[in-house]
């Protein structure tokens, strides 16, 4: 009988019965075929590879993570709390050491939701890698970890999230933000004054093929994760960089995706997007949970896979290299900016506009944090939308010195109600959250 | 008058069941080399003096197809797999004259790659040469397009014995588990048919010709004719049974565990609300996965006869049997000796027991009695404890919709029924541990061989849709409709009930009326391209249950006052 040489658990959850609409990408019928594939494969029947149930994601792990306008349960569905708590549940199993590793393969995604949650975007409305990342850390005490966001769209989300966390290395690949929705993930975002050099995106050209992404992963991501040395590495699954994808414009393969999985060894993946659901998910997906479970993925290829029909050329190639040295240069100069920035001790200040594409919000954003010779910095919001909402929220880092968590609780006491529909924060020094309206 | 035969590791249990009660039973020392004489000898004893028109069925549950499979013997089977990409199937080989050959088909069912004939001739002739009998033939995704199984079966041609091809199995996706129940089915298609020729041979001679029935894994019964093409489908019967005589005392109002405590092992199964459970794609045997429809049953190591010892300190029970317990002269102590020496048991040497547990109090430093209800409270426990594992197996299985995650229902047994020898001693003390309402299974010494007797036919179809393509199929029932796009899921279940309606029949169910279908999956799917609908993708499982025929339920009444 064939038997996994790395344990791994799997959590699937289709929800065959949700969908955004009808006609929408992201359907009730988007997993069909990989189950089918998964299933007929035997795949489950594998000694060492573990199938759970989802838990289901509570509504403190949300609060944990994001502020949610007006409340968490009128922003989501309760298959988002399905997709969450799946990531969650394989990564209680890490960490409990039931398996090595483990594989999300759940649905809705969740890398494009940000820490203000309007609505949703891309269609996502809650962040499920970062769900599990700040479970894991309240609940095991984890410090360190790395996030590697494959999908074809940038993890502008997850980016927004771990912007200002030093602890949190993100890691993005992903098809140029000037060709692609959500038009960000530039080589000049490289994360808040705080954790600047935390946030290293690699921009990639349309048509980027197998040795483009394993060029990327061998010269920029895993050099990168060497020297960080995260606790956990977590890959965000996405599966639309396939040469089958309907709506991005990118050359990989099942068989990149199987080696650059076994090659990343993540602890654990969570399912993002991937769209190309007969000719991509149930190839790429069976080829990523061989990977993970330390068997050969050779025999796995798609039924119309030509490699030299979608290899890339060289153009490419060099862009590609341009792309990871300014990555390289990014990550090096890191820490320095990051001192100078921390010697400040003042307020430092930035104004955006996020667009909700999902749902159609436009949302404009001022932000502060605290500059802190001690900590990342309390980071203060103020949010409104077209629609004429507008919200203050208050995020106490995890490890805030004591004076970051006092300016935060006066940030959040000394609001005025009146001007905003809510108020919230969040005190991840001690896991609480709260809000006034 | 209905005859229950089943065939134990040690007794071949007998009963004749007319109206409403058991009018004869008998048992059989079981001889694993000589199982038809032990059949036979059965069959006569409770036949004896009955007028043979009196006797309208026969239901036979033997260990035949499963002893050959677990002892590994099987006759010499040709297989050939045709995989397509994916994992090397040389991984689920099931030993020599096994051949991967190319051809490939998508989990849609398209063709992608088509069969090479001459490589199935190559083959053909090494079987050929090798003098096998009996092929079996495999492609992935059989299941949504059997074409590339036909071909092959058509080009091997006439001169095999039989062929069995992976789509009429079951319906189920997963190929390596197709291909071990196709080669399993091929590999004791001859054991089974020699024997159950030799027994409706006997029969006949006796002036006995009554319709045989052979009981299933999944507790429903089949005709002997039937039987003959789909043998795999009585492995495991010998549980299936025993969890079918337990149904009568079953409860229909909350979920129950079956507890068969024999010599060397228990036996456990859940039933909900009195029906059986049965196992998500396919019973388990002598280390093969297989899509043979099987109740949900599962064993542990620990019966009355299991070896006692200390190790480590600890008490160890079981999980193996070195003979009977010693107060049956046997070499070890055993349960059963701590349930004489607590004088729960009485007609056997209750010194021969002390004897044995005597070590075992000496070096736990207590009492002899201390000793003997620590041992009997730790199988009762190691039972419970296996018995709660099962359950939260069960209830942890995954499901797939959203709906299904936030309803799911989920078994809690409230009631124990416990059969096997020890079971009137142990039941007082797990109804103590558990807190769940205990009781014996009356008669139980019989009650698998009055399951196989009263077993309705039970069985399932899965019907698979795909307006896109414009086909529906039934694998299993070698059912192919071609399809219009307006077709619906209404349709697909009304053609499913039909199919199951005729599988019933076919399949030589004995009863005369069709008992109730149900539906057990039903999932449809606009399938989209490009942002519009393109068809619908529809699959619908239907059944029906396993459970006992209609009109005996009287019988439970009689069989409690025997007690």
């Amino acid at each position: 009988m064939l038997s996994a040489n790395t344990k791994t658990g799997l959590v699937f959850f289709p929800a065959f019965d949700w969908a955004i609409s009808p006609t929408h990408p992201e359907r009730e019928e988007r997993l069909l075929y990989t189950q089918d594939q998964v299933f007929e494969e035997g795949l489950l029947d594998i000694e060492g590879i573990i199938e759970f149930k989802p838990d289901l994601a509570t509504v403190e792990d949300i609060q944990r993570v994001h502020f949610c306008v007006p409340d968490e349960l009128r922003v989501i569905t309760e298959s988002h709390l399905v997709s969450a708590g799946g990531a969650k549940t394989i990564g209680i199993q890490v960490l409990e050491k039931n398996i090595e590793r483990g594989f999300a393969l759940v649905r809705p995604p969740g890398h494009h939701a940000m820490r203000v949650v309007h609505g949703a975007r891309g269609f996502c409305n809650i962040n499920i890698e970062a769900i599990m990342i700040e479970y894991l850390r309240q609940a095991y005490g984890i410090d360190r970890v790395a996030i590697v966001d494959t999908d074809c769209h940038h993890g502008d989300g997850t980016q927004d999230i771990y912007w200002h966390d030093p602890d949190t290395l993100f890691i993005s690949l992903h098809q140029d933000g000037r060709t692609l929705y959500p038009g960000s993930g530039f080589l000049f975002e490289t994360g808040g004054p705080t954790a600047a050099g935390t946030t290293i995106n690699f921009p990639l050209p349309p048509r980027t093929s197998e040795e483009g992404f394993l060029y990327v992963l061998e010269n920029g991501v895993l050099p990168l994760l060497e020297q960080f040395k995260p606790e956990l590495v977590v890959n965000s699954a996405g599966q639309d960089n396939h040469y089958t994808d309907p709506i991005t414009n990118m050359n990989f393969s099942a068989h990149g995706y199987a080696e650059l999985t076994a090659r990343l060894k993540p602890d654990i993946a969570v399912l993002e997007g991937g769209y190309s659901i007969q000719g991509a998910l149930p190839y790429v997906n069976t080829g990523i949970i061989l990977a993970m479970a330390g068997l050969d993925y050779s025999g796995i290829r798609e039924p119309d896979y030509q490699p030299d029909k979608i290899r890339q050329g060289s153009d490419i190639t060099r862009h590609i290299e341009r792309v990871v040295d300014e990555a390289l240069k990014v990550w090096n100069q890191g820490p320095e900016i990051r001192a100078q920035n921390r010697k400040k001790d003042k307020f430092a200040e930035r104004d955006r506009t996020i667009f909700y594409d999902t749902d159609q919000i436009m949302e404009t954003q001022h932000e502060a944090i605290r500059l802190c010779p001690e900590c990342a910095g309390t980071l203060a919001i103020d949010s409104k939308t077209d629609g004429g909402r507008r919200i203050y929220a208050v995020h106490i880092p995890r490890k805030a010195c004591p004076e970051c968590r006092e300016t935060g609780y006066k940030l959040y006491d000394s609001a005025e109600i009146k001007r905003y529909n809510h108020v919230f924060i969040q005190d991840r020094t001690t896991d609480q959250y709260f809000s006034r309206k | 008058m209905i005859i229950g035969l089943d065939v134990g590791g040690t007794h071949t249990d007998v009963v004749l069941i007319g109206d409403d009660k058991v009018l004869r039973r008998a048992k059989v020392l079981t001889i694993h080399s000589n199982l038809f004489d032990c059949v036979r000898e059965g069959l006569e004893q409770v036949t004896r003096d009955i007028p043979p028109h009196k006797i309208h069925r026969v239901v036979l549950s033997t260990t035949l197809t499963t002893n050959a499979i677990t002892e590994g013997k099987l006759a010499q089977t040709g297989m050939i797999v045709s995989a397509g990409p994916g994992i090397d199937p040389l991984f689920f080989s099931t030993g020599s004259h096994y051949y991967c050959v190319s051809g490939s088909i998508d989990h849609r069912g398209r063709e992608i790659q088509p069969i090479d004939r001459s490589e199935i001739e190559r083959i053909a002739s090494r079987f050929k040469a090798a003098g096998i009998r009996r092929v079996g033939v495999v492609s992935k995704f059989s299941v949504r397009n059997p074409k590339h199984e036909f071909e092959m079966a058509k080009i091997l041609g006439d001169s095999f014995e039989n062929i069995i091809l992976g789509h009429r199995v079951s319906g189920n996706l997963n190929f390596p588990r197709r291909i071990a129940t196709v080669y399993l089915n091929a590999a004791v298609y001859s054991i089974h048919k020699q024997f159950f020729d030799a027994v409706q041979d006997s029969l006949i001679k006796k002036g006995l010709n009554i319709p045989i029935f052979v009981l299933k894994a999944d507790g429903g019964t089949m005709s002997l004719e039937a039987s003959v093409d789909a043998p795999g489908q009585t492995i495991l019967s010998g549980p299936a049974a025993s969890v079918m005589g337990s149904l009568l005392f079953a409860s229909d109002a909350v979920d129950s565990l079956v507890l068969d405590i024999g010599g060397t092992t228990t036996d456990m199964a859940v039933l909900v609300r009195g029906i059986p459970l049965l196992e998500p794609l396919g019973g388990e045997i002598g280390g093969y996965r297989t899509l043979i429809r099987s109740l949900r049953t599962e064993s542990i190591g620990l019966g009355g006869d299991s070896a006692v010892r200390i190790v480590n300190g600890e008490i160890r029970i079981g999980p193996d049997r070195l003979g009977s317990a010693m107060a049956y002269g046997g070499p070890s102590p055993t349960p059963t000796d701590a349930l004489f020496v607590l004088g729960k048991v009485i007609e056997g040497n209750v010194e021969a027991s002390a004897r044995g547990l005597q070590p075992i109090a000496e070096r736990l430093g207590i009492s002899l009695e201390d000793a003997a209800g620590r041992i009997f409270d730790d199988s009762c426990r190691a039972i419970l404890t296996a018995a709660g594992k099962m359950t939260a197996a069960i209830n942890s299985k995954p499901v797939y919709t959203v709906r299904e995650l936030l309803l799911g229902y989920k078994v809690q047994p409230k009631e124990i029924l416990v059969l096997g020898g020890p079971a009137p001693h142990f039941a007082d003390r797990l109804a103590q541990l558990s807190g769940l309402h205990v009781s014996v299974v009356p008669q139980w010494d019989v009650a698998n061989a009055i399951g196989a007797a009263l077993a309705r036919g039970t069985c399932e179809v899965a019907l698979f849709a795909d307006t896109e393509r414009g086909t529906a199929i039934a694998p299993e029932e070698d059912f192919v409709l071609q399809i219009k796009k307006d077709f619906t899921r209404q349709n697909a279940i009304d053609l499913a009930f039909g199919l199951l309606r005729k599988k019933w029949l076919q399949v030589g169910a004995s009863e005369e009326s069709l008992p109730e279908m149900e539906v057990v999956e039903d999932l449809q799917f606009n399938m989209i391209r490009d942002f519009s609908t393109t068809g619908k993708n529809i699959r619908i499982k239907v059944q029906v249950k396993p459970g006992l025929l209609p009109g005996y339920g009287g019988i439970a009444g009689k069989l409690c006052d025997r007690r």
